[in-house]
């Protein structure tokens, strides 16, 4: 676990809390707008939140 | 057991009170004494609460020195010649710990006594293909200690990556200077491991529950009982959410057994993962190269002239980004269920390795307040485990449908993609 390898994890770790804080954000807002189709939301939140989490992952492997 | 039990059901009785109209004035106070009015669960949350007493169980005082000396001589003799220390300190017996639940071995361990050294173990039989048929009980090895003869060849298990290798009557393996790996022949290990013995379990536990499942449906007329009542919802949502949304009306039967079979399967395996077993299998990146390369190869040998054209020829493109795209689009052919391989695998393999860890650090912080939390954090965590496991069968349920989707898409009159 030398330094860089220490770096590259934060940095994917900060990149991939962004994305999928931007799209939790996002899901609020539409959430509050249109309460009714808080399942769909719902449903293309996690979608998205699950593929940023695949890339996370698989760069946290690299690192 | 039983004194301990009526003793807590006792103190809870006392403390939760019936209102009736004769003591309802005086004894109006003892109501804030309620702990639970419910004596099971009270009395299951207080066991609960009391097992991180069990971060104490484990006596290493006295046995450490023994184990330190014989190491040390064993050390001496022998630099890497198939012997080697036991683990002795907190740390190397939780990353043995952790190595017995995630990675995959050749016999189905439940428990290990670390005085004696003796587990409670089934021995799973070795199948390898080296010039010959090769079968024999894992047990030969004991444990990665011995040599393991058959039919004229000897076989020993390598420390350092888990593989078996050929080697002579001594067990002796010749590593490459350069790159530390050994140059020993490997044969081919067809083994019946651990997580094919999980994997064996969870297509079998599929069979029998699904067969019943549809059985029932007959005699009771149509409607779900038992069982079937929590997995009709799991089915229906399968059928309505992922598949047709996805593929569309016309097409959706001919891939919804294979979504329905990956989704359970998933999902079961995923559980047994979170069982004190030691079932690793969807962290283990063979299982989950498998289920990738089974939705490929359907995804692309059901495909029609539409998918491949969007792939090489997008329409709705001018022509020049056309042929840069194409070579990305066709990367984008592997780069996908090679994506579903890596995120099913790190997200099972990374739980575990964290949840293992951190029950691991119950037993290094050996105090009170210490072990509680990390007891409480790792109990959290389960929780958040069985979500993922959910989660994760859905995800890779709904990509794989996805694709479906797309290769049999139909031809759109929009250019405006």
């Amino acid at each position: 676990m030398e330094i860089p390898q220490i770096i590259g994890a934060g940095l994917i770790v900060i990149g991939a809390g962004l994305g999928i804080g931007k799209i939790g954000s996002s899901a609020m807002d539409a959430i509050a707008r249109q309460p009714e189709a808080s399942g769909k939301i719902q449903t293309a939140m996690l979608i998205a939140a699950a593929l940023i989490e695949g890339i996370g992952f698989a760069a946290l492997f690299a690192a | 057991m039983k004194i301990i039990f009526h003793m807590l059901l006792r103190i809870n009785k006392k403390c939760t009170f019936a209102p009736n109209f004769r003591n309802v004035k005086k004894l109006r106070y003892l109501k804030d004494m309620v702990i639970s009015n419910k004596p099971l669960r009270f009395i299951i949350a207080t066991f609960v609460a009391c097992l991180p007493l069990m971060s104490f169980a484990n006596q290493e005082v006295d046995s450490t020195q023994v184990h330190v000396e014989a190491s040390h001589e064993q050390v001496a003799e022998g630099h890497g010649e198939g012997t080697h220390a036991e683990p002795t300190d907190v740390k190397s017996k939780i990353k043995a710990f952790i190595g017995h639940h995630v990675l995959d071995s050749h016999d189905f361990s439940f428990t290990q006594d670390d005085e004696t050294g003796e587990s409670w173990s089934v021995a799973l039989p070795v199948i390898l293909w080296d010039e010959g048929l090769h079968t024999f009980s894992s047990a030969k090895f004991h444990h990665g200690k011995e040599v393991a003869e058959s039919n004229g060849n000897y076989y020993v298990i390598n420390h350092h990556d888990g593989k078996i290798y050929r080697t002579d009557a001594a067990g002796t393996i010749t590593e490459n200077e350069e790159t530390g790996f050994p140059t020993n022949i490997r044969p081919i290990d067809f083994s019946i491991t651990k997580t094919v013995v999980s994997i064996l379990i969870a297509a079998l536990l599929m069979i029998l529950l699904f067969s019943s499942l549809a059985k029932s449906y007959a005699k009771n007329g149509g409607i779900a009982k038992g069982p079937g009542r929590i997995f009709e919802p799991l089915v229906v949502y399968i059928r309505d959410e992922i598949a047709i949304p996805n593929i569309g009306e016309k097409n959706y039967k001919r891939y919804m057994s294979y979504l329905l079979t990956i989704f359970f399967f998933v999902l079961f395996l995923n559980i047994f993962g979170l069982t004190p077993l030691g079932i690793n299998a969807t962290g283990n990146l063979s299982i989950t190269f498998a289920l990738a390369l089974i939705t490929f190869l359907i995804t692309n040998l059901t495909a029609n002239r539409h998918y491949w054209g969007h792939i090489f020829w997008m329409p709705g493109v001018p022509k020049p980004m056309r042929i840069i795209l194409a070579p990305i689009e066709l990367l984008g052919v592997f780069i996908k269920p090679f994506s579903l391989m890596i995120r099913l695998y790190a997200n099972i393999f990374a739980g575990h390795i964290v949840l293992m860890s951190i029950i691991g650090l119950m037993f290094i912080f050996k105090s009170w307040l210490g072990s509680s939390l990390s007891f409480g954090l790792a109990f959290l965590l389960s929780i958040l485990e069985i979500l993922v496991a959910f989660l994760q069968a859905y995800i890779f349920t709904m990509l794989s449908a996805l694709y479906f989707g797309s290769a049999v898409q139909e031809h759109h009159h929009d250019e405006a993609h």
